[in-house]
């Protein structure tokens, strides 16, 4: 039986929106990847070891997700372009709910 | 005309040059070809997470298929490229087919060395490399087996400690006298005998294997003098280059097909990138790396270089290696000679180890430890030099340091 899928809309820098559906438990990265969404390189493939996958959280969703790990936390601390609602989208797990969670994507990853 | 690109080898760095190829404006044909039976896929979570279970066979892919199909991209899996006729500028495949080229790349990525002693054909002996290695291995990677890792590098210790969380009684041989000897410092190499040691794995240090015993499969492994009993032989001692169609076309190879500075080989039509490639790193050693990092940043330069934009890689190379809770990051190049400078106490599974070269920082070894890995990274690209009792301070957090 495959999980349940829920709703996700990316945002490119340029204003274009994506929205689509990520099986529970992927991560919002894998998601973007496997949906072709330009604007994530995830160069570490999910290993929280590349901070090329940084996205800006919409804020009413900030509250629902789960709060940052010291690793991802320290990654972002050096990422380029860092703002109060980054997170790495790797380490953010696909779930009931985040169904129709809203995501902004930086310019560059690099 | 619109120019015709082939790409031999449909891994990370055949993706990601078709990816580039693409964003970087070519409009011609791309051809891939691949001889294992999947799409390009990653490796790193073959022996984490893949192995361990808890991360499904579609999730390992690069891209979905479709990726292949808006890009443009003819991708031929389960075949190979069987030889390259520069003179025509075509490739052989496997099927009997000639594929007329332009450009051509080679992303043959490396295949596992071999062992070869007594019995090491035996059936239960294990290699790590491809989805259907896993597949072969996990049958048989099951809770109470006796698994003899050969090698303690990072493939065999991932495992250890992905066999260790699911009850295997697990030894490793190695024949150095200290783990991962080849790419990391000698208090890394103790840090984690310690670690693997605490959740249960036995090590034999300085342990060369001699050779295999069993009948229908393997039952003992002989190493330092000695014999072992084990139900599974897991063998992870490197990787040689896949240069074969490289030599035989009569282009420059020395273990690794040469490339210059924009992934080019000594032919103009022909590129190469990723683990099956040598080349000159930007502190100006000839090197040849088996990482993500490398395969993605030079495939990159030769789409760059293929489309007439070429730029001059030198990016500073990085890996990551996951046991148990622990990220091991490690950026830059280290090298015998350099002066060592710990960061953090071991003692905290926390801490980084710098490498300094002429007071520079040439290279950082961070044990769950980002800040130390991301800055260290930067601080290496830019040369920076540093006096090691700044580096040392943990009084200074490292974003001042910076
Ligand atoms: C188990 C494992 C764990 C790893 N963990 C990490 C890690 O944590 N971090 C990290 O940075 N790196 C890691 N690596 C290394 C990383 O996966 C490689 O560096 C990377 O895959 C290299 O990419 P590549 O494109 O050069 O080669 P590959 O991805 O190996 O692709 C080359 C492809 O070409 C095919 N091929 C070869 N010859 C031919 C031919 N004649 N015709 C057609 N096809 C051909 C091969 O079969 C292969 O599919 C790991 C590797 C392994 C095996
Ligand atoms: S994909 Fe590399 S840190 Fe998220």
């Amino acid at each position: 039986m495959s999980p349940p899928k829920f709703k996700v809309t990316y945002i490119e820098d340029g204003g274009t929106a994506h929205t689509v559906e990520v099986a529970e438990g992927w991560s919002l990265m894998e998601g973007a990847v496997k949906h072709l969404i330009p604007g994530i390189d995830a160069d570490c493939g999910g290993a929280c070891a590349c901070a090329t996958c940084q996205v800006y959280v919409a804020p009413e969703w900030q509250e629902k997700l789960p709060p940052k790990g010291e690793m991802e936390e320290t990654m972002l601390d050096f990422a380029p372009d860092v703002r109060p609602t980054s997170r790495l989208s790797c380490q953010l797990r696909m779930s009931a709910a985040l169904d129709g969670i809203v995501l902004n994507l930086p310019k560059s990853q690099h | 005309m619109p120019e015709n690109i082939v790409i031999i080898g449909a891994g990370q760095a055949g993706q990601q040059a078709v990816q580039s190829l693409r964003s970087e404006g070519f409009k011609g044909a791309i051809t891939m070809v691949g001889d294992e039976a999947y799409p390009p896929y990653q490796r790193p979570p073959l022996s984490k997470a893949y192995l361990l279970g808890t991360f499904e066979r579609p999730r390992l892919f690069l891209k979905p298929d479709s990726f292949y199909e808006e890009a443009g991209c003819e991708l031929l899996i389960s075949t190979s490229a069987k030889a390259i006729h520069r003179a025509h500028r075509t490739v052989e495949l496997s099927d009997g087919r000639l594929l007329a080229y332009d450009k051509l790349l080679l992303a043959t990525g490396a295949r596992v060395r071999k062992l070869r002693c007594p019995g090491a054909d035996l059936a239960g002996i294990h290699y790590l490399k491809t989805i259907a290695d896993v597949d072969g291995l996990q049958s048989v990677f099951q809770s109470g087996k006796r698994i003899a890792i050969v090698g303690g590098g990072y493939i065999g210790l991932e495992v250890a400690a992905v066999g260790a969380k699911r009850g295997l009684d697990v030894t490793v041989f190695e024949a150095m006298d200290r783990l991962m000897a080849r790419a990391v410092s000698p208090q890394l190499s103790a840090f984690y005998a310690a670690e693997h040691e605490k959740a249960g794995v036995k090590l034999k240090l300085r342990t060369g294997v001699e050779g295999f015993e069993g009948g229908a499969k393997v039952q003992r492994i002989k190493a330092g003098g000695q014999t072992y009993e084990a139900d599974i032989v897991l063998v992870g001692i490197g990787v040689v280059p896949c240069d074969e169609l490289a030599v035989h076309a009569g282009l420059g190879c020395e273990d690794g097909i040469v490339v210059d500075q924009n992934a080019r080989t000594g032919d103009p039509h022909i590129w190469s990138a990723g683990d099956c490639t040598r080349h000159v790193g930007r502190e100006g050693h000839s090197i040849r790396l088996e990482c993500v990092q490398n395969a993605i940043d030079q495939a990159k330069h030769a789409a760059l270089a293929m489309v007439g934009k070429a730029k001059t890689y030198s990016e500073v190379p990085w890996f990551w290696s996951d046991q148990y809770d622990l990220k091991l990051q490690i950026a830059g190049l280290a090298r015998p000679a350099d002066r060592l400078v710990q960061r953090g106490r071991p003692e905290d599974r926390k801490f980084a180890v710098f490498h300094l070269r002429d007071g520079v920082v040439a290279a950082v070894e961070a044990v769950n430890a980002p800040g130390e890995y991301l800055v260290g990274k930067k601080m290496i690209a830019e040369g920076k030099a540093i006096a090691p009792e700044t580096l040392a301070d943990m009084s200074i957090p490292m974003k001042q340091m910076g």
